[in-house]
Formats: structure tokens, sequence, C-alpha cells
């Protein structure tokens, strides 16, 4: 049969259409709003369209602020900031009753600790997207931080520590993180007189095993070393995979007017730990256990509690007794970060005071220790010679070298704090290849993967110190600022300004598919295990025991179970443990009840959480939802009636009965 | 060549046996702040969705408008229907053997007019879940229908409402279409 020409026509239309209609859906479909008109403008490349994901995570510390904050890059939006060290009323976190025990330390309850360098977990010298580390530096401790949470899951004290700054960089399959004390303090503490320092003060770096399933951690060991300020850190990769690096200042080992005093040795050291040898001396029985005292505390997922243990001692090695051990590396000058490139042959000691960077070699410091060709050695430590292990140096490349970040195609990236710049440069040839200015004086730099064995180098973020005219003015206090920069080509691109929260002084950032498949929507309810868990309304009660009263509670759309209680009475104890029985993704709420000393709790989806609550006076008081969770999410609320202490109103509760009509 | 209506009689029969392990029905939900929708699958014995919260994330939306709890203990059907789907592959296997064209002819009478009693029971359903409303709703809304869709797509509030059959409905249906032409076969050969 042959076709009519209108047909054909007609036929030749329905096919057109249909093809403008399915490439129409496919354009609708598209994830790049950034080709077309913008091409290579630079809004274009950090421009994340709405409800489009980053490509990367970035984690930021939070310095003086005591936690992390998460974010969204190349976009530079804040995605949430995780409380580790700090209370943080907003969630709840340290305030409730369950993540009170998080703060424990052998001073007591700490509510809050200076936060400075995140470090991703690892497999094969790759970030895994596990969990995040990061070390408290003013009471000494090291957080473990759950990526499938984002929830601080455990911490852990460092003792015969004063400030520990060098941490927790890992090893390449997370067997260790590492804490090294920034100041020397007497070993044992005790009462002597300062200026005694160089006799009685000691420094001490701690090894962190991890357990490799649920990453528990334990103080598998400590080294004795003498009192210099130890700053920095950064464990071997491939070839010097089974090494660690610290960095020192204050060899000079003073105690008094140290930006002068600690100045004044040309060179300070790199000390470098063989930590297989240290697994050798350990199991081999070569340590002292010494008497210590020390939190380790760790949060159960499915209780929802943490509980606080106090360890009693910890295994510690000493050089003297323990040959190959420690080494030093001769490094100019108050070294502050200590970087080894992605081959794992390169150490960069980044000599803050220097006007150079010394970059070590690894080969050339195992030919060394082979040939025992020694300087001196300073407590049992052998001093190996500058000249011997130096692989090269990059001259006169800026002022103040703190922190030096790789890209995985061979080049290497330093901060100069002074100078506020970027360096970029060749490893290997030690040639200064670009330099980008910060805004202003960056501290240290972030490259996803940066510190590991395979970089992805396509955005460099330098986390700056100081702020000042770069956003509208907000007082004498600004946000510190970060400045993100495209080093996909041969120059640096400055691409965007953001502020950050609290002082970041270190980042660490992965690609987002290294995580986004783990992330937990919410806790399954029938997992729960928390002692006072309530699992459906037929469970909420209230149960006195003296002059403690329990109230199980249960939230969900949009009630309490109960929302009325009385027979409570001034003086009671009284515990809010609300359990909030929704199974949907981001559908927290909150409890908040008038005159709490404490904060509001903040309930996730299947979890239990504990108020604790004291009333003071007579009197009804409302309750209420702190989290906006539906229509009728400002319905959310209850009453408890407090009566006078010596009062017989019985117990009583309940939710939905009339009222009295009498 | 002679078995084959036998043979397509008997696949016919078996295929109602995936009752047992997939779906029948999906009924899903979709609104701006549910971006992956509410899945909810119908079984023959249970009701379950795409997590195991979702028959309370459903009861929820559900309870501003007043609508009753899905309870699947309330619901007998849940409980029966799987006999009857039994009782059907017994029957489909003693036709099969017993291999007459009348024979084939009566299942597939059977399973249409339980086809059609199992819709019109879901409808039922429907129109109670859908305005049978507890006059103590949040939300009420003169004349909005919530009955949701028997087959379709329906607008409800805020909800775009999808009905349609799920993989152990298609084999419901594809048990029909083997019986039927089990029976054509069969009339062919007489022929």
């Amino acid at each position: 049969m042959k076709k009519h020409p209108v047909q054909k026509i007609f036929g030749f239309l329905a096919l057109t259409s249909m093809l403008v209609l399915f490439f129409a859906s496919c354009n609708s479909n598209s994830n790049s709003p950034t080709s077309g008109v913008l091409g290579d403008d630079v809004a274009s490349q950090v421009y994340v369209g709405p409800g489009e994901y980053d490509e990367f995570y970035g984690f930021m510390s939070g310095g003086f602020s005591g936690q992390i904050s998460v974010y969204g890059l190349p976009s530079g939006r804040m995605l949430k900031v995780i409380p580790v060290f700090s209370q943080d009323a907003e969630k709840g976190y340290g305030y409730n009753e369950e993540t009170k025990p998080m703060l424990n330390t052998s001073h007591g309850f700490i509510p809050w600790d200076d936060s400075h360098h995140p470090e991703l977990s690892q497999t094969n010298g790759e970030t895994d997207g596990r969990w995040i580390f990061i070390n408290g530096n003013n009471t000494p401790r090291v957080a473990r931080i759950d990526l499938s949470t984002f929830e601080t899951a455990e911490i852990i004290e460092i003792p015969n520590s004063g400030g520990n700054h060098s941490s927790p960089f890992t090893t390449e399959n997370t067997e260790y993180v590492v804490a090294g004390t920034r100041f020397g303090v007497p070993y044992p503490q005790a009462d002597v007189a300062i200026n005694s320092y160089a006799e009685n003060f000691k420094g001490m770096l701690s090894f962190i095993k991890v357990d490799p399933n649920s990453g528990e951690m334990e103080i598998a060991f400590q080294v004795l070393l003498p009192a210099f300020d130890y700053d920095l850190a950064h464990s071997g990769k491939g070839k010097s995979h089974g090494w660690t690096f610290f960095t020192t200042y204050n060899t000079e080992e003073k105690s008094t007017l140290l930006e002068v005093n600690a100045s004044q040795n040309d060179k300070d050291f790199i000390a470098a730990i063989n930590w297989k040898k240290a697994e050798e001396y350990i199991a081999a029985g070569n340590y002292k256990e010494m008497p210590a005292n020390y939190a380790h505390n760790v949060y159960d997922e499915e209780t929802h509690m943490a509980t606080s243990t106090m360890m009693k001692s910890v295994k510690v090695l000493t050089p003297e007794d323990c040959p190959g051990l420690v080494y030093f590396l001769p490094t100019p000058k108050s070294p502050h970060g200590v970087d080894v490139d992605d081959t794992g042959e390169y150490i960069i000691g980044n000599g803050k005071l220097s006007a150079d960077l010394s970059v070590h070699s690894f080969t050339k410091m195992q030919e060394a220790i082979a040939n025992e060709s020694f300087e001196t050695e300073i407590a049992g430590v052998p001093v190996l010679k500058f000249e011997d292990i130096l692989a090269g140096v990059v001259e006169k490349a800026g002022l103040g070298p703190l922190h030096t970040e790789f890209d995985g195609r061979g080049n290497a990236y330093t901060s100069f704090f002074i100078s506020s710049e970027v360096v970029k440069w060749k490893v290997g040839t030690w040639e200064v290849l670009d330099r980008a200015p910060t805004y202003y004086s960056v501290g240290h730099l972030m490259i996803p993967g940066g510190d590991s064995r395979n970089p992805q180098g396509k955005y460099l973020v330098a986390l700056n110190k100081i702020t000042k005219d770069r956003y509208l003015p907000t007082g004498p206090e600004m946000n510190h600022s970060a400045q993100l920069y495209d080093i996909s080509g041969d120059k640096m691109k400055l691409l965007l300004d953001f502020p950050t929260i609290g002082e970041p002084h270190y980042a660490q950032g992965i690609s987002a598919d290294r995580i986004v498949p783990n992330v937990k929507k919410i806790y399954p309810i029938e997992d729960n295990k928390h002692p006072y868990r309530a699992m459906g309304e037929k469970d909420a009660r209230v149960e006195r025991d003296g002059n403690t009263v329990h109230v199980y509670m249960t939230t969900i759309r949009s009630h309490f179970a109960p929302d009325n209680i009385e027979g409570i009475k001034v003086g009671d104890k009284v515990y809010f443990h609300v359990t909030n029985l929704e199974q949907d993704w981001d559908v927290p709420h909150g409890f908040a009840v008038q005159g709490a000393q404490n904060a509001e709790l903040l309930i996730m989806p299947g979890q239990t959480e504990t108020l604790y609550w004291e009333p003071k006076s007579v009197g009804v008081y409302p309750f209420y939802c702190t989290d906006f969770c539906s229509a009728l999410h400002q319905e959310m609320q209850g009453y408890i009636r407090v009566s006078p202490a010596n009062s017989n109103i019985a117990l009583k509760w309940g939710l939905g009965e009339e009222e009295d009509q009498s | 060549m002679k078995r084959i209506p036998q043979i397509l009689m008997l696949l016919g029969t078996l295929c109602l046996l995936t009752l047992f392990v997939f779906p029948m029905w999906k009924i899903q939900l979709f609104a701006p702040q549910y971006p992956d929708g509410v899945t909810m699958y119908i079984w023959i014995n249970k009701l379950g969705g795409d997590s195991p919260g979702t028959l309370q994330n459903v009861n929820i939306l559900n309870h501003y408008i007043g609508m009753k709890y899905i309870e699947p203990d309330a619901i007998p059907e849940l409980k029966y229907f799987q006999w009857i789907i039994l009782g059907m592959v017994g029957l489909g296997v003693a036709a099969a053997f017993w291999n007459k064209r009348s024979g084939f002819l009566i299942w597939l009478i059977l399973l249409a007019l339980i086809g059609i009693l199992g819709m019109y029971d879901f409808y039922l359903w429907e129109y109670d879940y859908g305005h049978n409303l507890s006059p103590k709703a949040p939300i009420k809304i003169p004349d909005a229908s919530f009955q949701p869709p028997l087959i379709g797509t329906k607008i409800i509030l805020n909800f775009v409402a999808k009905s349609l059959p799920h993989t152990g409905g298609y084999f419901f249906m594809l048990s029909g279409v083997l019986a039927a032409v089990a029976w054509w076969l069969k009339g062919k050969q007489k022929s």
C-alpha cells in the first residue's frame, strides 16, 4: 500500500515532534546549568543549581568553636555543624543525659575544646568516607565522627599530654591516629618549679589504635621524648608507610617568652617514629606499663547513649630502651606542618621562620640510618645529618611557609602566612610554578585527598586567619574567611570566597560519592535499645521512685504522649525520656520545657533522648516541640503540673482525655 | 504439539503463585516534600512499603484529614484472599490434568470473577477510607474527595496519587491470558 503524501507529512511531523519532546525532556533532566552563555565564567564554576548536589564534602575544623562544620564544594554552602568537643544547645549535645558522658575527662565534665585538625579515615592510602577524626587541643582528646550519621561516636582523652596539637593524622589503613603534645609537661605530672623545664618536663607522642571494623580507639602506646613542642604530624604512605613524622619547635626547651627564646635554634627537628618497630617492642614486652587516668567515651547507636570509662594505665616506650624507634631530622626553622607527598618519598618541613622550604628524602633517610651516619644523639634519639637526608630546597618561595598539600600530578601547594599567598611548586625540581594571593594570612590548605596517596586535585581551599574587609562588616568580630581555587589548570584561579565557623585550622575534602551511599536517614525504631525507650504510645507512662520521676514520652506528628502530667512536686528530679516514633527522613521532634536549665532536646526518628528538669516552684508549666514538624506543629504542646513538696496529688498522665466538666 | 494447551493451562495456573512473592498492587503519593514519593504495596496477605515506616508515614499524612488508620489486621481480605488463590491453583492444576476445553473455560470465568470482585472490593475500601472521615479531623475541606484512584492518577490536595498493578497483579492477568490461549488452542485442535 502506498502512503498518500499528506500521510507522509503527518508521519514526519509526528516523528519530529516526538524527537523534540524526547530531547526537551532530556534537557530538563540535565545536571549542567553551567554550560551555555556563561561559558568559562567563574560564577558558573561554583554554581550548584537548586536541588543539585556538590561534588565534594568539605570538613572544616571549628578551632575555638570545638566543632566541625561541613560544607559542600565548590558551592561553599554550609551543610551542618557537627558538635564534637563543645556543648551545642541547638542539638542538645552535651546537655542531654545521653551525651553528657561524651564530654567527661579526667578533669570532670569539660564543655568546650579547641578543635584543630580533621582527618578522614583511609584504606590503602585513600580516603574511604567511614569516619573523620579530630583533635581537641586544650584538654587533650581525639574524637571520631561516624560519617553514616555525621555524629560524634567516640572521644578518647590523651594522658601525659599538654595541648594535643600534632594530631590526629592517620596512617594509610587507619591502623593508628596519633596525638603529640604541643606543650611539654612534667612527666608524671608533679608540683615542680616551672624553670626546671629542661630537667623535669617531657614530650609524649601517642599512637591510638583504631579497630578496623568498629572504629573504636584505644591508646596502643606512647613514646617518651624530650620536652620539645610537637607541632604537627603526618604519617608516611606507600614506601614510607610504617613511619609517622612530627615537627618540633622549642627544641631550646624554654618555658618563658617563647616567641624569642624558642626561635633561637637555626634548625629544629622532625621526629620520625617507626611505629612498626614500636609494635615489635610492644610485642616483645619492651615497654613500661605506667599508671594513668584518662577518659574513654563511646556513643552507642542502639542505646542512643554514651558511656564514659576511666582508663588506668598506658604503655610507654623510651628511645633509650628501643633503638631504631625514633630519629630526629634537622629542619629549619620552627617548622609548622610536616607533609608527606603522595608518593611517600618526600617529607616537607614547612619552616615557618625560614625563607626556604626544606624537603627530606625518605630513601636518603633510610640510607643514613643504615649507614649510622648520625650527627649526635639527644636523649637516646640519633640525630641525622641535614645534608645527608635533604632532597631539595624550594628557595625563597615566600614568607612563613606553614603547610603543604599535593594535587596528585606532581605539584605541591604551600601556604605562606606572612606573605599571604599560596605557592605552587614542582615536586622533584623544586621550582616555583605559580602563586596566588589569599585574603588574608592563610593558615592551612586543603585539597580533597591532598594528604592521601590519591589526591583529587580539582580544587584547593585556603583557610585564612584574617578577614577584615572581605564581607559585610559584623562588628569587631568577623568569621574567618576561606577561598576556593580551581587548580585543574597550570595557573590557580580564585573562584569563591566564603565565611567559616570558628577558626578552621585544617580541613579535609572527599568526593561526595564516597559518603552519600552510606548516609542513614533514620534510626530504625526496632533497633532502639535505650533503657528508657517507649516503643509506642501504649508504653508512654510516668513512674515515680522516691523524688525521682521518669517520664516515658513519645512523639509523633503532632503530639506528645502523655501531654498532660500531674502529681509532680517541687524538689522532684524529673527525667523526660522522649522517644521519637517517626520513621521518616528529616522528621525530628524537639522538646523544651519552661525553666529547664540545660537546653532543648532534638530527637531524630527512632531515637530516645533525655532532658533533666528540676521544678523549682508550684505551677503549671508548658512544654512544646521546638522543631517545626508538621502543619500541626504549633499544636504540639502539653502541660506539667507542679504541686507543693508535701501535697498528695496523685501521679496522673494522659493524652486526649476530655476535660473535667464539673 | 498436542500437549501445548495443557502446558499453557498449567503455566497460567502456576503464574498465580507469584502473588505470594510479589505485591499485586502499588499506590504512590508524590508531593514536593516527598521527592522520592511514598510507595505503598498491596500483597495478597499484607500491606507494605518501600521502607518499614511507610504505612506509619501514610497514616500520619491521612490523620490530618481524619482518615481512618490503615490497620492491616482490620482488613479480613488479607487473611482469606490467599486461600482463594491457593484454591484457584488447585482447581487450575485439576483442570490442566482433566484437559478438557470446558474445564479451561470454567476456570477462566472463575478467575475473571475473582479479578472483578477483587477490584470492586478494593474500590469499596478506597471509598470507605476516602469518605468515612472523622468529624474531629484537624483539616476539613468541604466537597473535597480523598478517595484514591482505583487505577490511574488523581490529585488529592497537595499529592498526586498513582494507583497501578504491580508484578503480582500483572502475573494474575498473564494467568488469565495463558488460560484463554489454552482454551482457544484447544478449540483449534478439535476442529
